[in-house]
């Protein structure tokens, strides 16, 4: 492979390089030198009175594994997880397989379902902390009730968690939608004549052919559910109750890195962080091969 | 056969009313709060519903107080400059990643593909201190600066153009195209649809998200319309018909754009989702 590029080569690699370069200047400067910053600020302690970085080997580590905080904020992260990634893919499933029968008014109600997507989550946080009020709120009175939704420890991230799925709903719906429409019609069609309908269908034909994309969304929400931050930074207030048993790991990221400037702190959580994205990953690429059915 | 379906259909709209009733009551709720007063809306005793007298003092009041106008040229700007930013970057690579052979492609690709797979946040620390340390702090350029390419949108682009006949390019070769033009006179207007997806992508993107800008620019005249919403939520923590006017505000524009172009919003979703 010595051999001396032909011109044509030649040709396409200056302008091959010339299309990529901006995309990948920027990448390299915007997050490829980043993460080794990242990860090599965690073995630092961010001085005070800017006293500048000090050294500190695996300390943030050690400390980050024996912090209570930190193990408390990873559970309420999977807490949120588990209530909002199988919800909010189970009903927005059972959304889609309707909306893909010729329903009327289906395009109404795609419109409705998929209006949280294009809201900002600082208002939608909004305006459930003013129907979740204890109070005033829309929910107690309606129902006649006097829960404390958001400032109870015990419920207020499964709550979160709900407004969650309530706010991502039309977007894994859209995503099975689409993919329902790839599948062929004459599937169903056999299937009707060998007597099979409606429930036997659905769990024989539509969930076989679909989980390409079930398992993409199942794991696009898993590793978005585990970087929550939005809702609960605007729904729980900084002196609330239910602050310990609602903030999660990027929160606690957000505060130690830019509220106490602890940038070392900071990004040591962020590590943390990665290495269960890593986990996540690897278990993805495991399971896929067992339990996604391609054509 | 005829009642069964009759009664199929009846439960499924009953069914899906009731979802969409769900989806709608929050956005109900905001618009009916922000035309009350005060006392009205923490009336509760009797519980009101309606308003008694459709009062725009809310809005009037947060126009002013919150400077809406800077807020959405902030956020148009920083919608503006990403989606340009992203949408040339990305075509250019995407077109080399998906039909051009040289040196050093696969190197690249993987760099692309890492950043798509490291959760953001590790980008953050030292992306704020290199806006701080180029004294950009509380501007437009540092709303810009994390979105100036996309990772994401040069994946995008890179299926589109894989998706083109070769012939096109052999056609064009023929004519005496060299690589720049064929791309851009030829495969470029091809993907248009690609660049539409990764614009509205990118619009929704950038609206919505809160941590970057807050942490970014946090001076009163620099703020986007999401860190003003949280940044209002603190200071007038009770006065729900103006943080309601505030929400629907800040909202409406992005619901109206959404509406008139829902077909392209829903593909754009559906094929950048879907093929990542």
């Amino acid at each position: 492979m010595k051999k001396k590029m032909s011109s044509q080569q030649k040709n396409e690699f200056m302008w091959g390089w010339a299309f990529i370069f901006p995309t990948l200047l920027g990448l390299i400067v915007l997050n490829i030198i980043p993460i080794f910053q990242t990860l090599y600020q965690s073995f630092f302690k961010t001085g005070d009175f800017g006293r500048g970085n000090i050294f500190v080997g695996l300390d943030n580590y050690i400390k980050v594994f024996s912090d209570s905080e930190v193990w408390r904020s990873l559970i309420n992260t999977f807490k949120y997880a588990i209530i909002e990634v199988p919800l909010s893919i189970c009903i927005a499933l059972v959304l889609a397989v309707v909306l893909n029968r010729k329903i009327k008014g289906r395009t109404i109600y795609r419109t409705i379902i998929f209006l949280p997507m294009v809201t900002a989550p600082a208002a939608i946080a909004m305006v459930w902390r003013w129907l979740l009020n204890s109070n005033f709120g829309l929910i107690n009175n309606l129902f006649n009730l006097d829960t404390q939704w958001i400032s109870n420890p015990d419920i207020a991230i499964y709550i979160i968690a709900l407004v969650g799925v309530w706010s991502i709903l039309g977007y894994n719906m859209i995503l099975f939608l689409s993919g329902l429409q790839e599948i062929p019609k004459d599937y169903y069609e056999a299937a009707m004549i060998d007597g099979a309908t409606g429930m036997k269908s659905f769990f024989h034909i539509t969930i076989p052919l679909l989980s390409p994309t079930i398992f993409f969304v199942c794991i696009t929400r898993i590793i978005a559910s585990m970087q929550v931050f939005d809702l609960i930074y605007m729904i729980i207030d900084k002196s609330s109750p239910a602050m310990a048993d609602t903030q999660s790991l990027v929160y606690l990221f957000y505060q130690y890195a830019f509220t106490e400037k602890n940038l070392g702190y900071g990004a040591t959580i962020v590590g943390l962080l990665l290495l269960i994205t890593l986990i996540i990953t690897v278990i993805q690429m495991k399971l896929q091969k067992k339990w996604v059915f391609y054509n | 056969m005829e009642k069964h379906d009759h009664n199929v259909s009846l439960m499924l709209h009953t069914f899906m009313i009731i979802v969409a009733v769900t989806m709608l009551v929050p956005f109900i709720w905001m618009i009916l709060t922000s035309f009350k007063t005060v006392s009205e809306a923490m009336q509760v005793d009797p519980f009101i519903i309606w308003p008694s007298e459709w009062k725009i003092d809310a809005f009037v009041n947060v126009m002013k107080e919150m400077n809406f106008l800077v807020l959405y040229s902030n956020t148009l700007l920083m919608i503006f400059f990403r989606i340009l930013c992203a949408v040339l970057t990305a075509t250019l690579a995407g077109y080399a990643f998906a039909r051009l052979n040289f040196k050093g492609k696969n190197i690249a690709f993987a760099i692309v593909l890492l950043q798509m797979m490291v959760p953001v946040q590790i980008f953050l620390i030292p992306q704020y201190l290199m806006v701080s340390k180029l004294g950009m702090l509380n501007s437009t350029f540092a709303l810009v600066f994390p979105g100036m390419v996309s990772a994401f949108g040069t994946f995008l682009l890179r299926q589109a153009y894989m998706g083109l006949p070769k012939e096109l390019e052999e056609a064009a070769k023929l004519d005496g195209c060299n690589i720049g033009q064929t791309f851009l006179f030829v495969m470029a207007p091809l993907t248009k649809s690609a660049m539409v997806a990764l614009g509205i992508f990118t619009a929704l993107f950038a609206f919505k998200d809160l941590m970057w800008p807050m942490i970014v620019n946090t001076h009163k005249n620099e703020l986007v319309l999401s860190t003003a919403l949280a940044k209002m939520q603190g200071q007038f923590a009770t006065d729900y018909p103006e943080l309601m006017a505030a929400s629907l505000l800040a909202c409406v524009p992005m619901i109206i754009i959404y509406v008139a172009f829902q077909k392209h919003f829903i593909e754009g979703i559906a094929t950048s989702g879907g093929k990542l």
